[in-house]
Formats: structure tokens, sequence, C-alpha cells
């Protein structure tokens, strides 16, 4: 058991949480024993790894992995340190090779993991060393979804789409083709730098916190969407949607938007006449295929605790990995649908570029942001101050008018379930409660 | 390329022409600065990764025109990353960096067509970009940069800049100064 004040510290009945929680080296260090050893995490995409002997190295929370496609084509991820002495094993970040070599003492292992060379063997080692036992490290839980690969560190945790629970709804509309056929995306590019901030600020302000708009009046004012319309810096096609703000019990939360039963086509892509044509093409596509459920559009997203999406303008993933208590170091893959023309994937590419990530000019001003949050929050005096998560305190409805606790207005409510989950590992807490089985209570306290 | 008196007069031309750019940008003169770019301007900086020896000519950088960089863009968008500064509300340069840009190395690649009648200079040179932020964030930027200059008038316009940044895992929050 933790010896942190857990509860007293994340009071989600009363929308209070410390500042502990994003500057103390010791909740740090038990989110690494008992939050990012378990949770399930994104470690990247089969389109990064398509033949035998691919490999990306990734990251689980605070360390390196091998992200990996064997001789035979199965999919592995191993923690990227030698068995002996500990040697990263790899240090290129994309490649392909029949072995793995460390570069210390040349212990090799394959593809599959198997420790293979031993210099001098028979001579030092024979009759005590037995290969079989000296394997690489490899999760003991990994699941491929819709090409993407997510992998835990707890051979107790359940199958993944119970951990992604109802929100792999909204992950399907980050992940399937823009015409709804599933699935069929590619990445086309990673972006990876350092941002000075505790990464929580970044997940959650994926998780569906609208209410930082404001800090992107600059990049509203001078507009730079597909459509180059001064006053907004995407296209709207939520126009005349109902925006909801969801969070589902295994700490998932997302801002979606609910098209009504008859919606039309929106210009995103007016300075692109071809681009245009393309996704106006697929947009009806998709509602032919889908129906109903062609209704739900995704904007933001996070599914617990580190893995956030941007759903359709742009388009791509982003994992915020712990690097130290107050240091993120933040991935971003940038998604297209693989079998998309070129001239459509070159707008998509120029258009990420300049929003998203360190050059982009919409998320350049929330790394300020959470930079000196997180500063100003270190200080003996400021760490008395909770912040505040009251909003809209008690305002969503259960499976209204899509599943999940939803609201709709701008809330609270996807961070306080979120922390209220974050709680729970800390705590060292079960799988049935990980998961939120014990949550029926809520549903009554929200009508 | 004879080094005669007209290829000392350009080099010291072109120097002359990289440094009073450095100015406008360290004098935080954006407007006057985007005039000294093309209308067909190419600004690209790769990103850079980690590969076997042997691949990196092949895969050591992200490629112009495809896949995904730090900068891959035209003067439409340089032209918007002015334009948000001059907003005043672009927090991540309000309140705004104090930068230096230093340019060194310079050297004549190309000239075209001849020395004499240099009509569009390729230069290369090296960069040191030091970004000093509010009160305790610094970063420095180093790197390569290869230009092409084209003449114009008695001036040039920077038809093309590559910049190859010596980071792998970009070490710094933003790439919010211009380079």
């Amino acid at each position: 058991m933790t010896s942190l004040p857990i509860d007293q510290l994340i009071d989600t009945q009363r929308g209070l949480i410390s500042r502990e929680i994003f500057v103390s080296p010791e909740f740090h260090k038990e989110e690494l024993e008992r939050l990012f050893s378990r949770a399930w995490l994104f470690v990247g995409h089969e389109s990064q790894i398509p033949n035998p002997g691919d490999y990306f190295t990734s990251r689980m929370g605070d360390e390196s992995v091998i992200l990996c496609r064997d001789a035979q084509g199965k999919v592995h991820v191993f923690l990227n340190s030698c068995r002996h002495r500990g040697m990263k094993i790899c240090r290129y970040e994309q490649g392909n090779t029949s072995l793995f070599v460390c570069p210390y003492h040349s212990w090799s292992y394959t593809t599959d993991g198997k420790l293979q060379g031993v210099p001098l063997y028979r001579a030092l080692y024979e009759g005590t060393l037995d290969r079989a036992e000296w394997s690489l490290i490899e999760v003991p839980k990994l699941e491929i979804y819709k090409s993407t690969v997510w992998a835990s560190w707890d051979p107790e945790a359940p199958d993944l789409m119970t951990y992604f629970g109802g929100a792999v709804d909204h992950l399907d509309q980050v992940l399937d083709c823009r015409d709804g056929r599933p699935g069929g995306s590619e990445v086309i590019g990673v972006q990876k730098w350092i941002l000075p901030t505790n990464w929580k600020f970044a997940a959650e302000n994926f998780l569906g916190d609208t209410y930082h708009n404001p800090s992107h009046r600059s990049v509203d004012m001078i507009g730079i969407g597909p459509s180059a319309q001064r006053g907004q810096r995407r296209d709207n096609e939520y126009a005349k949607g109902q925006h909801v703000w969801v969070g589902f019990p295994q700490g998932h939360g997302m801002h979606s938007v609910h098209m009504p039963e008859q919606f039309d086509y929106q210009t995103g892509y007016a300075q692109y006449p071809e681009v245009e044509e393309y996704f106006r093409q697929a947009f009806y596509e998709r509602q032919r295929r889908l129906g109903d459920k062609a209704r739900l559009l995704p904007f933001t997203g996070n599914l617990f605790p580190n893995t956030s999406w941007h759903g359709r303008q742009p388009r791509a993933l982003c994992v915020w990995h712990p690097h130290g208590t107050t240091e993120t170091e933040a991935w971003r893959f940038f998604l297209v649908d693989a079998d998309a023309p070129a001239f459509v994937k070159d707008v998509l590419r120029h258009f990420y570029m300049r929003y998203s990530g360190p050059a982009g000019m919409t998320e350049q001003d929330d790394m300020e942001n959470w930079l000196y949050a997180t500063q100003a929050s270190k200080g003996t005096i400021a760490r008395r101050y909770p912040f505040n998560y009251q909003m809209s305190m008690g305002a969503y409805k259960v499976d209204d008018p899509v599943p999940g606790m939803v609201s709709t207005q701008i809330t609270d409510q996807t961070p306080r379930n979120y922390y209220r989950v974050y709680a729970r590992y800390l705590k060292g807490e079960l799988w049935d409660s990980l998961l939120g089985r014990d949550l029926a209570p809520l549903r009554d306290a929200a009508e | 390329m004879k080094r005669g008196l007209a290829w000392f007069e350009l080099k010291q031309e072109v120097e002359e022409f990289l440094y009073q750019e450095a100015d406008l940008l360290d004098a935080r003169k954006f407007r006057e600065w985007l005039d000294l770019l093309a209308e067909d301007l190419v600004y690209f900086m790769p990103i850079r990764r980690n590969v076997k020896f042997g691949e990196q000519d092949a895969r050591e950088n992200t490629r112009q025109g495809e896949g995904i960089s730090w900068f891959d863009e035209d003067k439409w968008t340089v032209t918007k990353r002015v334009e948000q500064i001059l907003t005043g509300v672009h927090y991540a340069e309000e309140p705004l960096s104090r930068v230096t840009h230093m340019v060194s190395n310079i050297r004549l690649l190309d000239v075209a067509p001849s020395v004499e009648d240099p009509l569009e200079v390729t230069v290369g040179s090296r960069f040191l970009v030091f970004q000093s932020r509010v009160e305790y964030e610094n970063y420095t930027f180093i790197g390569r940069r290869t230009d092409t200059l084209r003449r114009n008038g008695e001036s040039w316009l920077i038809a093309r800049r590559e910049l190859i940044l010596e980071q792998n895992v970009l070490l710094a929050k933003n790439l919010s100064v211009l380079f």
C-alpha cells in the first residue's frame, strides 16, 4: 500500500485536487510503480513494422521498449535492455534486423526475443546459463486493435476491449477510414520532444478541456485551417452538432460531437478543390456505411492514462510519456488513411505540421501554459492550495445521447472521473475497481 | 569557382546579406524579414533519426515533400507564423523571447549563371540560434543551413532554406523562433 494520503489529496467529490500530484517526486515514483506498470499503453502502429524483422523503438512509461515483428510475422514488445548487464540493445529508432546484438558484451537476441549468442558460452557458461531463461523481457499482454499496438506489464490486466469499454466508439472515429471502412490508417511520421511539464497536464487537456479555447485566440485570429479562413484555426464541421463531453468508468474521456439525424457535408478544404471533393465523397460514403453511427464525430480524447488523440483536423495519436516529475516526452504519431491519394496526404501533412507539435502554431500555446502551470505549482505555499475541478458539478447524464457519462456543456466531469480512476491505481486496487465495475451508484447520482 | 575579385565581392555581399537578415530577426522586425523571402519559398527543417551506420544518407533525415518534418512549408505558412506573433496573444511568444541568430562558416556552394553575373547563389552556413524566454528558459539550436538566394535588384531573396538541426528528440518545448 502507498503511504501517500491519496484520498485527501484527490477529492473528486468536492472537485479539489492537490498540486502535489503534478509536482511531487513521490507521486511520480508511485505512478511508475503502480500505474504505468499496469495500464494498457499505446506502443506503436503496425504500419511502422510491416515486414518480418521490422522494429520500432518505443517507450512505455519511462522505459524504452522495442516493438518488433519476428521472422514468423508475430508482433512482440520487449524491454530494451540486455539481460546480462542492462545495456540498451537497440539505439536505432526504426529498421529491420534478424538479430539484436548488445554492443556491450555481444549477447544477441533473435526477433522473437530468444537469447541466441553468448560469446565464449562453452568455456564460460556451460552447465550454468540456461539460454531459454534469459530471453528478452517481454510484455505479458499485447493486443492489436485496428493496426494500433497496445501492451501492459500486468499479466492480470483485462483484455484490451474490456479496458477500452465504451471509449472504443470514439477511438474508432480516429482509426477508421474517413469513408467509414474499419481501420486502414497509417502513421506518416512521429515527432518527439521534451516539454518541462507534468505529463498529466497534457493528458488532461485532451480529455476534453474545451475551456482552454481562449488560449488559442492567436491562431483563430490568423486562420491556419485548410480553408484558410480568418477567424478560425480549422473548419467547423461540428456547427450543427451537440457537443458532448464523455467519461467512461475506466478513466477514459473525450470531447466528441453528436450530429443531428440529418446533417450535410461542411466545407473543410476549400483551398484545395480536389481534396475538398475527396472528403465530400468520403463523407457521404461514411454516412451510407455507418447509418446512425455516422452521427458521432471525434474532436479530442484521452485513453487512460496517457494516449491522446485529435480525431479529424488534425488527426493524430499523442503519447505523453513521464520523463521525470516535471518533464514529459511527447511522441505524436500522425495518421492518414493508408489508401488516400498522394495529393490528399500532402495537404493533410502540411496542416498537421502547422497545427500540432512544437512547431505547431496551435499547440505551442498549450506548451507554454503547461510549463508555467507546472512551475508555478512547485512552491511550498502553492502546494497548499488545490486546483479547482468544480466546473459543471453533477451536470451529466448517463447514456444520453451517447453511451457513457455524458455532459452537454463544458465540464470537469471527465477529469474528475479520470483522477478518481488514477487514485485507484495509486492505491493498488484490483482490476474490478480499476475498470469501475462498482460504479452503478454514479448512474443514480447523475439524474 | 575561380576566386577572382568578383568571387570575393559576391561572398562579401552574401555574408552581409545574411548578417543583415539576422539583425532583422533579432530586432524583431518580422514584417521586414518576410520581405526577404521569395514568394515560392521552401522552408524546411527535417527531423533527424538515429540510424545504423551506412544508412545515414538514405534514412537519417526526413525528406522534404513527404511525411512529417519539423518544418516543410511555404511563404504563406511562414507569414502566418509572423502574423501570429504580431497578434500579441500568441502566448508561446508573449512576452517575446530574446533571440540571437549567429551565422558562420559561410561558403558559396554554387553560383548561377556565373560569378560575374550571379542571379542565384547557393550558400552553406552554420547557425546558432539562442533563445532566452521569460525568466529562466533558454534553448540553443545549432545546425547547418543551406540557402538558395535569388538576385533581387541590389539585394537578394531567400528562395530556399534548409535547416539541419543537430537534435533527435527535440530538446525544446517549442520551435516558436524563426530560423
